[in-house]
């Protein structure tokens, strides 16, 4: 009468389906809660998900209720100093008065806010909503030796474990249908001539005939049972074969001040905004290298780790970080094949006669090779020459050369957003 | 009696020892007369069981955004360590699906077990409502169905559409109920070979209701009608559509609405199925729990007594059981109305004390029941009422002294509350009739009608709100409205009736002065 059945390892997240129609119906809500998130939190703390409250109203589910007024009974136990007839106050603002009927709180009926917890996955999902790399070119040209296998059809060999059994087992049956058929139309008219010579007269009967007869339907049976249920012959396997994919390749580079001039709020700033980059480019895009390139009066290339967290201190010169990037691009990532998109965090200090040649060398040298290059210039102060040479630059590269300032941290996601909202069609 | 060796001892528990504990538990069920359906009992996560939760316990359900907030609700709740998970739910279904999360100990097993497989599968089983209401064999198939029929629509006419139509059906979920005939059984079988041709028919007939070209024979004319000089040509004598009140919102839509789509008829369809489905549940809340928790609390002594339990597991039990029917004061901050455990356990304990140890009280106000079977009788109440009508026929005094029980008046014309019964001589049968009338469900819910459907002229709908002592309608009125007037697709107004039958208030949608733009 009864059964256990252990349903542990059967599939979670039944619920995942309605969960995801609810986080697309209260979007906008969501996203809300999600920047404001984002402006709030250490950048590296973006490993995990995020309370969102939406205001309950929003969000209920009507159905007909009565509201107050008229005339209630309500009956509630724990009775300590009443007696019938007792008038009282009624309690104000809805404190505690023994009111609370079942049904009231029902629904979330009076809870402001509903509140509920993404997980980290929903979370930067929402926060790089609407966010693409800019000009990220399919660049096919050579570079046709990355190929990905695709099912081309089924076929006749192949290995084991690809079997086509479906196939297999249909192209069995055809045969035996097709090798059985004479068998059997033989044995069929072999039994009913054994039937009519039975069928005789006793004195009519040709013994050899019917000798001969069950000799020839006993061969027959044999050769109809020796058709064999599978053969070789009969196996298709899936086919695969390997399809050229024209390659998206991208690397971003990462390039940072860390000269004297960059207090310790400016690098954390920086460091927030390439850590959200970093968190933008390895979910958007599955093959993005990065490159980590650090400067101060000569520049550096650093592992990630390195990057973030080592310090050094020194003067600046921007350039260098600049020539450093071009040597690389010409050694390792040749613009045939690579999309190249580069990245510059720095207070805007700068020697004042670099600003000219950084600026010589983006026109002349950079930006033509490049997709995109965005600046971003962490300072409360007034611009100083790199940015005005910088600009020069933008006004020549208006679709490519992006640039904007931060002045304190909550304004990272807001320009982040700015320098790479999907732009239709460039 | 014999006492025998405890099957097993300490909180670990595998799936030999449920087995064994799920036998004994059978033989003592078998003693009491507990009829049930077979038991399937599942083992599942903390994360399935918030999935079960999260579809009101159904195994499987069609997808809409609502459930989701659900589980995204317990989640949150879970999480935060507010609010513990159930340690069972239970389907009532046939075989009868209970579910037993991993993480419970043996006696919270063994616990749910009784309460679950015992108690409530023997509830669905023997109560009148459900067995006039609900199709225990076919619900899941049913499920099945329906969810595969929304998805099937999601595919054909975009989830956006169908979600607006699920939408408005859920508003009008609790107004989808036959309350006083019982529905022909679902059958998923039966609904998928029958579902093409009812859409043809149901269409069909819809037709004919809303045609323009009157095609009526002469005799059908209503007496008198003729001489009734503001319509000489007899356009609106063929009297009011519906001639009687319709009760269910949701029929009168399915059958009637002017506009929908077949498959949206379907679904309106479903969700009205599933809300009969649930709709004996509503109303058996204290009998249903409190039931469950009698026998659970009973046969969980029988183990003990029997030597089957240890003293460690039975004072487990009897932690976990004083906390599941705790009734907190009102005055208390973790009042949160009537626990219908704490109510129910203690009705259906305190019918067991009348039968074996009857007081005078007793013999006079329950001359029946005083003294007699106690099993005979438990059992009759389970099976021939529902909460409005048990707490009416076997509240007792000693129980609404134990619970010092009170009622309030609350009138929005007077400035002052009223206490006006307490747990006195006089006041008994007061509270037991205040406390009936709570848990009537005609008094819980507004009582909202169909009155008209406008045929012959703007196709306008009209409900009717009978008022119960001046209750007006909560604020969640007007997008019930626009939910309904979605569905209807032209205007639709609620009036309300007063208690001397004039008409008060009268709300419409959409709202006259966005009309007049």
């Amino acid at each position: 009468m009864t059964y256990f059945i252990d349903r542990r390892a059967n599939a979670k997240h039944k619920s995942a389906v309605n969960r995801q129609r609810f986080l697309d119906r209260y979007r906008t809500h969501i996203k809300r809660s999600v920047e404001e998130a984002v402006n709030r939190r250490s950048i590296t703390d973006m490993e995990r998900g995020e309370k969102v409250s939406i205001p309950a109203r929003d969000i209920s589910e009507p159905v007909f209720q009565h509201g107050p007024g008229g005339k209630r009974t309500i009956v509630s136990p724990g009775n300590k100093e009443f007696v019938e007839g007792d008038r009282l106050r009624r309690p104000g603002g809805g404190g505690a008065g023994g009111a609370g009927e079942g049904g009231a709180s029902n629904q979330g009926e009076g809870m402001d806010e509903f509140a509920f917890t993404l997980s980290r996955e929903e979370f930067l999902d929402f926060v790089f909503d609407g966010l693409e790399l800019p000009h990220l070119e399919r660049k096919a040209l050579v570079d046709l030796d990355e190929v990905r296998p695709v099912r081309a059809g089924v076929s006749r060999d192949g290995v084991p474990a690809r079997m086509n059994i479906v196939r297999s087992m249909r192209e069995a049956y055809a045969r035996r249908i097709a090798m059985r058929a004479p068998i059997r139309r033989a044995l069929r008219e072999a039994r009913e001539a054994l039937d009519m010579e039975e069928g005789k007269d006793p004195v009519l009967r040709n013994p050899a005939r019917i000798a001969e007869l069950k000799a020839e339907i006993e061969r027959l049976e044999k050769r109809l049972e020796a058709v064999p249920f599978i053969d070789t012959y009969d196996l298709r396997y899936n086919n695969l074969i390997n399809q050229p994919q024209p390659s998206s390749k991208a690397v971003m580079f990462c390039v940072m001040d860390v000269s004297g001039s960059m207090t310790q709020a400016h690098k954390d700033i920086a460091k927030r905004f390439f850590l959200l980059l970093y968190l933008f480019l390895e979910r958007n895009y599955e093959k993005v290298e990065l490159v980590f390139v650090r400067h101060h009066t000569a520049a550096k290339e650093v592992d990630e780790e390195e990057f973030f967290y080592s310090r050094e201190t020194g003067g600046t010169i921007v350039s260098s970080a600049l020539t450093l990037v071009d040597e690389i691009i010409t050694k390792r990532y040749p613009p045939g094949q690579w999309n190249l998109y580069v990245a510059q965090a720095s207070d805007g200090d700068n020697w004042d006669d670099d600003s000219i040649t950084c600026r010589e060398q983006l026109m002349k040298s950079l930006m033509p090779r490049l997709q995109y290059y965005t600046y971003v210039e962490i300072t409360p102060h007034a611009h100083q020459a790199l940015w005005e040479e910088y600009e020069t630059v933008a006004d020549e590269f208006p679709d490519r050369f992006a640039m904007r300032q931060i002045v304190e941290a909550g304004d990272i996601y807001p320009v982040f957003r700015e320098l790479f909202k999907r732009r239709s069609a460039h | 009696m014999t006492r025998r060796k405890p099957i097993a001892t300490g909180s670990d528990w595998n799936f030999e020892v449920l087995e064994a504990y799920e036998r004994e538990l059978a033989c003592l069920a078998d003693e009491y007369r507990l009829d049930t359906y077979p038991n399937q009992i599942e083992i599942i996560t903390t994360e399935q069981m918030m999935d079960a939760y999260a579809s009101v316990g159904m195994p499987v359900g069609y997808h809409h955004w609502s459930f989701g907030k659900q589980f995204l609700a317990v989640e949150q709740a879970y999480r935060r360590g507010q609010m513990g998970l159930a340690y069972e739910l239970v389907i009532n279904s046939d075989p009868c699906i209970a579910y037993l999360m991993e993480e419970n100990t043996l006696m919270m097993q063994v616990l749910v077990m009784a309460h679950a497989c015992y108690g409530h599968n023997s509830f669905f089983k023997g109560n009148y409502l459900f067995r006039a209401w609900t199709d225990a064999s076919s619900i899941v198939d049913y499920l099945v169905f329906a969810r595969k029929y929304v998805a099937d629509c999601e595919q054909r006419h975009g989830v956006t559409a169908v979600e607006q139509l699920l939408d408005a059906c859920h508003a009008l979920q609790n107004y989808g109920v036959d309350r006083y005939k019982r529905p022909s059984p679902i059958s998923a079988e039966e609904e998928a070979r029958r579902q093409t041709e009812r859409e043809a028919y149901l269409q069909a007939q819809v037709n004919m209701l809303w045609r323009t070209i009157p095609d009526r024979p002469l005799d059908d004319a209503l007496p008198g009608s003729l001489s009734d000089g503001e319509d000489p040509l007899g356009l609106r004598e063929g009297g009011r559509y519906p001639p009687e009140p319709q009760e269910n919102l949701l029929y009168f839509i399915e059958k009637n609405a002017p506009l929908l789509a077949p498959w949206q008829r379907e679904i309106v369809r479903i969700v009205r199925k599933l809300a009969q489905y649930f709709y004996p549940q509503r109303q058996t809340q204290v009998m249903n729990e409190g039931w469950a928790s009698f026998w659970h609390y009973t046969l969980m002594n029988r183990l003990y007594d029997d030597g089957l339990v240890d003293e460690g597991l039975i004072l487990e039990f009897l932690q976990s059981h004083t906390a599941v029917v705790n009734q907190p004061d009102f005055d208390s901050p973790y009042y949160s109305g009537i626990n219908p455990y704490a109510l129910g356990f203690a009705m259906f304990s305190d019918i067991k004390r009348m039968c074996e140890a009857p007081t005078d009280e007793d013999r006079e106000w329950f001359p029946d029941t005083a003294g007699g079977d106690w099993l005979e009788t438990v059992h009759f109440a389970m099976r021939n009422f529902k909460d409005e009508s048990f707490i009416q026929q076997f509240l007792s005094p000693k129980v609404i002294r134990d619970l010092k029980l009170f009622t309030i008046v609350d009138d929005d014309q007077d400035e002052m509350l009223e206490v006006t019964a307490i747990h006195d001589e006089r006041g008994y049968r007061r509270v037991r009739d205040a406390l009936a009338t709570q848990y009537a469900l005609s008094v819980r819910e507004p009582n909202i009608q169909v009155h008209a459907a406008n045929i012959r002229g703007d196709r306008s709908l009209t409900l009717h709100h009978v008022q119960d002592s001046r209750r007006p309608l909560g604020r969640s009125v007007y997008p019930v409205l626009r939910h309904l007037y979605q569905l209807w697709g032209f205007p639709v107004r609620l009036e309300s009736i007063m208690d001397d039958d004039s008409v008060g208030r009268s709300l419409q949608w959409p709202l006259p002065d966005e009309e007049a733009k």
